[in-house]
């Protein structure tokens, strides 16, 4: 942007590490503790430098965290294919159709970005025992589609008015049904849209706490953030071990991460449209 | 108003287009917009208006009787000292969000276009706090303010400042502080990509011209910078304040909303009454009025939107 002369450059190293040491020891202090015995842990708390001992993350796979790894991952799966399919459907005719309902349909799904997750919470979970869902990752799968549905579908929205309308009418012409005019031509052109509002909902469903927290109590059915408390419970005083499951349970989007970080970012960020 | 009516014509082409075009194609959009409509209704839309049909019951959700009771949990709720405290967080929250995260935020965004090496690793990390499950970095930052093993009490041991450490979590006094601090960590960087983005679409001939007029580093800040930035400023408040209104997990496994609710927040309160406690049809007079609460913020926001748009 500018110059900066030597002294200011070196302030801008300074401040740029602080931040770093700030951002970064937490995810260090976590993996270090995590490979340390709880000897070693009493003796050195803070020391950055263990012995490598992968006793913790043994125990962490013999008491199960791969249970709740696979129930994260189906769930996740699931309502992230429904919420695509579900979301472009519904934003194609919202866009492009004109019925008397439009407008206050895109209104309802607008307003759901404000609507706390709590004033639903008493509602679902009587909802969710009522219909038999209840304590099964089923019961997850609703209120996950559920939430997901206004960022998705406002993305997709604008997404739809800026492909050409030209397209459209040229496979009308041809004499394309609505149907097939969406399947064939529109939805793989909403392919980028579709992808952002793949990473942006898994990681949401991935993280999710509430949910289940109050429609799950058997701990085999448990997603991973329970998992994850549920270990903190049992462990107690063995901080290593906590930490071992701590950092199993943030793996799998580290490696997302590193792999297509601007993906990633990208894919977060874009909760941040404007309605 | 001539753009107004210009508008409005348009429009009524459109439409009179539209009706012409036949057939109306009715059961397409009823085949693709029932299935998002019907999930979003039953889970969404519907349990607001039961919210508040059992907002008006004495009720513990455990069994079927319930008691019509009208707006008496309504009352009870304006006397409930703790429903008060825990209206003054969330309030504390959002003035911290808006006035740490945001700057800092914006602070970090710019330390990534400094001309620096290592820009790669910095972003990397800078990253990285928002990729965490809030549940895995609670129960981290819970051993990080742990008052014996965790890491701040042993480096004050360290710097003989014996007399700076404190029970963080455990004390009333700094245990809101101390949440705050781990939710700045979690969502200042959610900002810094915001404020990356929005500096990243700074035409640098805007720049150049302002060093030719002799712009200071500084001036270059204030006077195009900033302004320049100001619809993401927006935005980024907006986001914080809806997120600060429903903030439950980091609390709930840090503090559950202790000690002596120093630390509770409408939401975690919410959660106790109903399923710690079992009193549902108080509990949700408490997630109704949270309802009303970020209405009445919606609304205002958007009038104040309303009203930027149309003076500039």
């Amino acid at each position: 942007m500018t110059a900066v002369n030597s002294i200011q450059r070196i302030g801008l190293y300074v401040i740029a590490i602080l931040v770093l040491v700030v951002t970064g020891y937490p995810f260090i202090y976590m993996v270090a503790t995590s490979l340390k015995t709880q000897p070693e842990f009493f003796e050195h708390p803070v020391s950055l430098l263990p012995k490598f001992n992968f006793e913790n993350y043994a125990l962490v796979f013999k008491l199960g965290i791969d249970t709740y790894f696979l129930n994260s991952v189906i769930v996740s799966l699931i309502c992230v294919t429904a919420i695509i399919y579900l979301s472009a459907m519904i934003s194609f005719p919202l866009v492009r159709m004109r019925f008397k309902l439009n407008r206050p349909i895109f209104y309802l799904f607008l307003a759901g970005m404000m609507i706390p997750v709590h004033t639903t919470l008493i509602p679902i979970y009587m909802l969710t025992k009522h219909i038999g869902l209840y304590d099964s990752m089923w019961a997850l799968v609703g209120p996950y589609i559920a939430f997901s549905l206004p960022i998705s579908v406002i993305i997709l929205t604008q997404f739809i008015q800026e492909i050409p309308r030209e397209l459209d009418e040229a496979a009308v012409m041809d004499g394309a049904n609505p149907a097939r005019l969406f399947w064939s031509i529109v939805f793989p052109l909403l392919s980028p849209a579709l992808a952002t509002i793949a990473i942006y909902n898994f990681i949401h469903i991935w993280n999710e706490f509430v949910f289940g927290l109050v429609l799950i109590t058997t701990p085999a059915k448990m997603t991973l953030p329970l998992g994850l408390r549920a270990f903190y419970g049992e462990f107690s005083v063995n901080i290593p071990g906590i930490m071992a499951t701590l950092t199993l349970g943030s793996l799998p989007l580290m490696i997302a991460y590193f792999l297509a970080q601007e993906k990633v970012v990208s894919g977060l960020s874009a909760g941040a449209v404007k309605g | 108003m001539s753009s107004l009516a210009e508008k409005s014509t348009a429009q009524v082409e459109l439409q009179k287009a539209a009706s012409s075009r036949k057939p109306r194609h009715t059961a397409f959009i009823i085949g693709f917009i029932g299935p998002a409509l019907l999930i979003y209704l039953t889970y969404v839309i519907f349990p607001i208006f039961s919210t508040l049909y059992y907002s008006m019951f004495h009720w513990s959700g455990i069994e079927s009787s319930k008691t019509f009771i009208l707006f008496d949990n309504y009352i009870k709720l304006m006397t409930d000292s703790i429903f008060w405290k825990t209206v003054l967080n969330n309030l504390l929250l959002v003035v911290a969000s808006i006035f740490t995260q945001l700057p800092l935020g914006l602070a970090m965004a710019l330390l990534l276009m400094a001309p620096i090496k290592g820009i790669r690793l910095f972003r990397t990390v800078y990253f990285m706090p928002l990729l965490m499950s809030t549940v895995a970095l609670g129960i981290l930052w819970t051993f990080i303010y742990d008052p014996t093993m965790g890491i701040i009490n042993q480096a004050f041991d360290l710097l003989g400042l014996r007399s700076w450490q404190m029970g963080w979590l455990g004390d009333s006094k700094t245990a809101f502080l101390a949440v705050i601090v781990t939710i700045c960590w979690q969502f200042t960087p959610f900002y810094m990509i915001l404020f990356r983005a929005a500096i990243a679409g700074i035409p640098d001939e805007i720049y150049e011209s302002a060093k030719i007029d002799g712009a200071s580093g500084w001036k270059q800040f204030w006077r195009i910078t900033l302004p320049l930035l100001k619809p993401t400023i927006v935005t980024s408040s907006v986001l914080s304040v809806i997120g600060s209104l429903k903030y439950f997990d980091l609390i709930y496994v840090m503090t559950e909303g202790g000690p002596d609710s120093s630390t509770e927040l409408m939401a975690t309160y919410m959660y106790k009454q109903a399923f710690a406690k079992f009193n549902m049809g108080y509990a949700s007079t408490i997630s109704f009025t949270m309802f009303v609460i970020s209405l009445i913020v919606a609304i205002f926001i958007l009038t104040a939107d309303k009203n930027r748009a149309q003076a500039s």
